[in-house]
């Protein structure tokens, strides 16, 4: 009795093998830029053309070949204890929620603004609360600290209110260490951090064919401490991609590509994944639409080459460029759920986001929970319960036969259907009698509830002396003496 | 050909996107000892005019207006030359100062800008991405700018247009170059908040915010 799990499939075998191919060719002629020497000295001593002048390096195919077949298929994460493990890599799909907002839609104002440390709280604890959210990500930055120290602060934050693994990056080269330090601290050792990795490090390509010193250093040092790293190639279509999405694909394999060779040099058998976030470049705007369906087509296309490479992946799916809960945001959201799961892809980044990857909105997050809910229900297929199926339930049958009191119904009901919590269903009276309620009205009366009714998953007292003397000094070193108060 | 029909020429080559034509026709202009300010001004610049409209009312998207705003600046590059040999200061409505602050090295937004304001009569210097503050500043008083034109694609860069404003300040420069703003996390608040005098959504309204500011 195997159940059908639905797939999608946009590319045929040969013309997946032929963009890989041409991604090789791209990467032996005319190379790529890698603007990191540490980087370009593995080039060297991997027998690599490498012109430092100009920080341009020639892949040979066999350098590229070897360097996929020592990168695992999969990735286990764990939960803040140790204890939950999730699969990355097969048709496995986790949301979470779309990373490094600048701007949080408050909901009473209606307007985009900065947030404080009491939001990116207030977001990381209804993250934890997020059935169908299996991952955090550090998806808010926090105005009330400097800068350059968002990237560290925002996993702090993240760390002390949330059990679940957490999907980051560096915004800093020197951002690395701090936040490397407060994941051995809840591990306990670098060595049981490489064993059980709670956070995957995003790392981003600059198209066309380039790894700036930053991104290419994360690889390396989160290969060094067994961090995964999420490879996110970004060709915007026809501006800094080519305008077929064929051609896109061939230059984000590319990249793709050159990023795993500097994390297996760093460190053979670095786990990575292939993600990305390209667009459909809007030709009229010049905007960066993550809504749009081509979009979308890329994501699942690159996810299926990564798949024929046996890699884990990873989408910017589930996300909308609407500016505030609309239909749009609804829609494009809905839409990309259920194409990232039905493509399969590992590791979907999107939920709570509006308007290209800025802005983050409390009450989406908990709308594209169902969206994420309903999206992960359609993928386990529609499954034969019982041999024979029906007739057995026949038996007897009256003009009185009704299926509710029976016992089969009581047996599958809950798994064969699921249940929302803030999708309308009512009947027209009751929606009145409850107050006319819309969607994103129904979504923050659940925030507030969440937010009110859970404790804070906060770690232990020692655990969040330690994380805060860690991002003290981080803090410090970047001139802040004191970090702001935690509220919740 | 005519002249009329040289300048209706140099018109369709810049609307049309025909790189080599409008490096032919330049060439020929040049050859032909014509007037090259008259070139300018009746052949091509009404040739990057209309493909403006043609993109204020719809009908050109980005991939056209990039091209045309390219072949101007490849007849410019064939006329000014012969402008500098016989020493005529081709008209310029202003001098920019453009660049990608340090850190950002995503720099389509700013190329796109830093076309249209050169198709449109500025004269453009593009210092490239990833440029320091302190280069903006050179720069400009080197080349005694009207305008600073900073660029920023993240939030962390963005911090930078309120910086050089804060440096042109202890500089005693402030006030003397037009500083205009833009990139994906910028907008007119923040234009104001950091006291820059303009800031653009794209490419067509830097032009226009930027020959407003001149006149």
């Amino acid at each position: 009795m195997d159940t059908i799990r639905p797939k999608l499939e946009f590319l045929s075998q040969s013309l997946i093998q032929q963009i890989i191919s041409e991604a090789y060719l791209i990467l032996d002629n005319p190379g790529i830029f890698v603007e990191n020497r540490e980087a370009l000295q593995l080039f060297q001593d991997a027998g690599m053309q490498v012109d430092l002048d100009s920080q341009r390096v020639r892949l040979s195919a066999k350098l590229i070949e070897d360097c996929l077949a020592s990168t695992p298929a999969t990735i286990k994460l764990y939960d803040r204890k140790g204890e939950k493990e999730y699969l990355v890599g097969k048709d496995e799909v986790h949301f979470d929620p779309g990373s490094a907002a600048t701007t949080l839609l408050d909901h009473e104002t209606g307007e985009q603004r900065k947030a404080v440390t009491a939001d990116l709280i207030k977001f990381i604890r209804l993250t934890n609360c997020m059935e169908y959210i299996d991952f955090q990500s550090t998806g808010l930055i926090s105005s009330d600290v400097p800068d350059i120290i968002g990237d560290s602060y925002r996993l702090y934050i993240g760390l002390l209110f949330c059990e679940k693994p957490v999907v980051t990056g560096t915004f800093r080269v020197e951002g690395f260490q701090p936040m490397l330090d407060m994941l051995v601290a809840i591990r306990g050792s670098q060595q049981a951090l490489a064993e059980k990795p709670l956070a995957i490090f995003d790392a981003c390509p600059s198209p066309p064919l380039k790894w700036s010193n930053l991104t290419a250093q994360s690889l390396i040092d989160a290969s060094r401490a067994g961090i995964p790293s999420e490879l996110i190639s970004m060709g915007m279509t026809g501006a800094t991609s080519p305008i077929t999405i064929t051609g896109t694909l061939v230059q984000h394999v590319a990249e793709t590509l050159c990023g795993l060779v500097i994390c297996q040099l760093a460190q053979k058998g670095a786990p990575v994944i292939f993600g990305g976030s390209p667009s459909s470049f809007d030709m009229r705007r010049g905007t960066t639409p993550m809504g749009a369906i081509e979009t979308m087509m890329i994501d699942c296309g690159y996810a299926q080459i990564a798949k024929y490479l046996n890699l884990p992946t990873h989408a910017y799916m589930a996300l909308s460029d609407a500016k505030v809960n609309d239909n749009q945001a609804g829609l494009e959201t809905g839409i990309g759920a259920v194409l990232a799961a039905l493509a399969g892809i590992n590791v979907v980044s999107g939920p709570g986001m509006l308007d290209f990857e800025s802005c983050q909105s409390l009450e989406k997050l908990v709308i594209d929970n169902e969206i994420c809910g309903m999206s992960l229900r359609l993928i386990k297929g529609i499954a034969q319960r019982d041999d024979p199926i029906a007739t057995a339930l026949f038996a007897g049958f009256t003009p009185k036969t009704q299926f509710l009191s029976m016992p089969h119904t009581r047996k599958w009901y809950r798994e064969e259907h699921l249940f929302p919590g803030i999708i309308d269903r009512d009947t027209y009276d009751y929606w009145v009698s409850l107050g006319k309620k819309s969607m994103p009205e129904r979504a923050a009366d659940k925030v507030n509830q969440l937010l009110q009714e859970s404790s804070p998953a906060l770690v232990d007292e020692d655990l969040q002396a330690e994380l805060r003397s860690i991002m003290t000094a981080d803090a410090r070193r970047n001139g802040m003496s004191e970090l702001p108060e935690l509220s919740y | 050909m005519n002249k009329d029909e040289m300048y209706a020429e140099m018109k369709d080559a810049i609307i049309s996107g025909d790189k080599d034509k409008a490096r032919t026709l330049a060439e020929d202009a040049v050859s032909q000892n014509m007037d090259l300010n008259e070139v300018i001004e009746q052949g091509f610049v009404p040739g990057i005019q209309k493909a403006g409209d043609l993109w204020e009312n719809g009908e050109y998207f980005l991939p056209e207006l990039i091209t045309s705003a390219e072949c101007m600046q490849a007849a410019m590059a064939v006329l000014q030359p012969s402008l500098e040999k016989s020493q005529i200061t081709a008209s310029t409505k202003g001098k920019v100062i453009i660049g990608t602050i340090e850190g950002d090295i995503h720099d389509i937004g700013k190329n796109l800008v830093a076309a249209m304001l050169g198709a449109n009569g500025f004269d453009v210097i593009d210092l490239g991405a990833d440029v320091k503050l302190e280069r903006f500043i050179e720069a400009a008083e080197t080349e005694n700018a009207d305008f600073i034109c900073m660029s920023a694609l993240l939030t962390t860069t963005m911090l930078g247009q309120k910086k050089l404003i804060e440096m042109l300040k202890e500089k005693n420069l402030f006030g003397r170059f037009k500083v205009m703003v833009g990139g994906a996390p910028v907008n007119a608040q923040w234009a104001s908040e950091i006291e820059a005098d303009g800031y653009a959504a794209n490419a067509m309204t830097a032009v226009n915010t930027a020959e407003s500011l001149m006149s």
